[in-house]
């Protein structure tokens, strides 16, 4: 006798903003939904960025398109849920060149984007210092982004999941999955876990959306891919009247995002929030899960803003946090049914970009597993990517 | 006075500072919000949206509710700023950064 199909259809690994976009899409599509979640709602990978949903810092590509159907995806669900749910903020991004070297290779950048469909435009210095009046008078020019946004992202995770509970999902944190069961054709059939309660989970289709930890979840599926994770720190000022009105970055930020380099790096990001503390990023170094703190790297982001933003000399930090970026080697992140483990499908890999695109990965994800044509092909994501190179 | 211990009035004498042009007496090593506190003052500021008083919470530097001007720098915090002889200390409304707003 075979047993009986499972009441759940998607079965969520991870309750940050990715799980939590799926669940969001996946309910929507009429699918039932449960997500296992290993601590608490976004208390991983999608706490410690800063809820950017940016099309600026990419060039050209798959990244590029997924970010641009996300920006339109979000802008519906702030439309569903209303803007102060999610902290939505569309604030516009602001690229600050601080050489004309700097500010060419930007118009070169700003006219490829243009031609994929992002709506940037190249600025002056006038224009730079009417949009960011406390700008450093050493800026030579720049361009403006207004399709960039911001999100609390900790919040819209757990906003998006109160959405899909309303339609029937199961959400369950401070379970952790510990290993999958198999069908007889060794297919995934649903997860182990930890729980004297719930020790299995079964599903049709399980999502890894386990952020910077996905890598050792698809290593327990048998089907691994390499997601790694990137050290990043922010600063938090005090709470301030409002002295930035956009995202700002250094047109270095783009370089840096795009490189591999194992060593560290730093660029300037600077941004305001609802609350009214200033986010200061980002770095970005290769050190393993190491959580310790790092003095040298914290001045580095403070001298480096007060390059950009004079006034912040005389303003104090509150605090700083750090986070891991989970990243792959080719900085695509990995969306798509695993055909080495039918039944299983990756939604990670997005490096700092992953509360962005969140949204476009829920929604081509539940557009697959209900047959849908994606609204974008995943071929560019696929997991089995990284073994063909391999080969 | 009598309620420093006497090893602590025995060292130095106390010295004033100002707080919205009003003297305040400190003892050398005393905190701004521990001197205020003993002058009778309960707040030092109000919140940014609600405009509400606030003064000493936690006492040790952590939840930044103490928050004082003191010589024209906004946002100190009043329970580990020691207070010195002739320090001009006042109210501080709001954020205490308006001159940047943009």
């Amino acid at each position: 006798m075979s047993p009986p199909p499972p009441s759940i259809d998607v079965l969520i690994i991870g309750a940050g903003i990715v799980g939590a976009a799926c669940a969001y899409y996946c309910t929507a599509a009429g699918l039932r939904v449960a997500v296992a979640e290993r601590g608490a709602v976004g208390a991983g990978t999608t706490s410690a960025g800063e809820g950017n949903i940016l099309v600026s810092d990419k060039e050209p590509g798959p990244e590029l398109e997924l970010a641009l159907l996300s920006s339109r995806l979000w802008r519906e669900i702030q439309d569903d849920m209303g803007a102060d749910a999610l902290e939505y903020e569309s604030k516009g991004g602001v690229v600050v060149a601080g050489s004309q070297e700097a500010a060419d290779g930007l118009r070169r950048l700003t006219e490829q984007q243009r031609a994929a469909g992002v709506d940037a435009a190249d600025i002056g210095p006038d224009e730079l210092f009417e949009l960011e009046p406390n700008l450093t008078r050493d800026a030579v020019g720049g361009a403006f982004y207004p399709q960039d946004a911001q999100i609390q992202p900790m919040l819209a995770a757990a906003r998006l999941l109160r959405r899909a509970r309303q339609r029937g999902a199961e959400v369950r944190p401070g379970i952790t999955v510990v290993g999958f069961t198999r069908g007889e054709n060794g297919s995934v059939t649903g997860v182990r876990t930890d729980s004297a309660d719930i020790p299995v989970m079964h599903a049709r289709w399980v999502i890894n959306a386990a952020g910077t930890w996905a890598g050792q979840v698809s290593e327990m599926a048998g089907a691994p891919v390499p997601v790694l994770p990137r050290r990043g720190f922010i600063l938090v000022t005090e709470p301030l009247p409002r002295v930035v009105r956009h995202k700002v970055y250094t047109a270095e930020y783009v370089a840096n995002v795009a490189s591999s380099e194992a060593g560290l790096e730093t660029s300037v990001v600077v941004e305001g929030t609802r609350a009214g503390t200033v986010l200061i990023g980002a770095s970005r170094e290769r050190v393993g899960f190491d959580r310790g703190m790092s003095l040298p790297v914290l001045r580095r982001l403070a001298a480096q803003a007060i390059g950009v933003f004079p006034f912040l000399a005389e303003v104090s930090l509150l605090r700083s946090y750090l986070g891991f970026r989970p990243y792959c080697p080719d900085h695509l992140p990995v969306i798509g049914p695993d055909p080495r483990a039918p039944g299983l499908l990756h939604a990670c890999g997005h490096e700092g970009a992953g509360i962005g695109l969140a949204a476009a990965t829920g929604r081509l994800l539940a557009q697959h597993l209900t047959g849908e044509t994606p609204d974008l092909d995943l071929t560019p994501f696929r997991p089995e990517r990284f073994a063909e190179a391999a080969v | 006075m009598s309620s420093l211990p006497q090893s602590a009035q025995s060292r130095q004498p106390p010295f004033t500072f100002t707080f919205d042009d009003r003297p305040i007496q400190a003892w050398p090593g005393q905190s701004i919000a521990a001197a205020l506190i003993a002058a009778g003052h309960r707040s030092w500021r109000t919140t940014r949206i609600e405009g509400s008083p606030r003064g000493v919470f936690c006492g040790i530097g952590v939840c930044f509710d103490c928050l004082v001007t003191v010589n024209a720098r906004p946002n100190q915090r009043a329970c580990l700023v020691e207070a010195r002889p002739g320090d001009v200390v006042s109210f501080q409304e709001g954020a205490g950064h308006d001159d940047l707003a943009c």
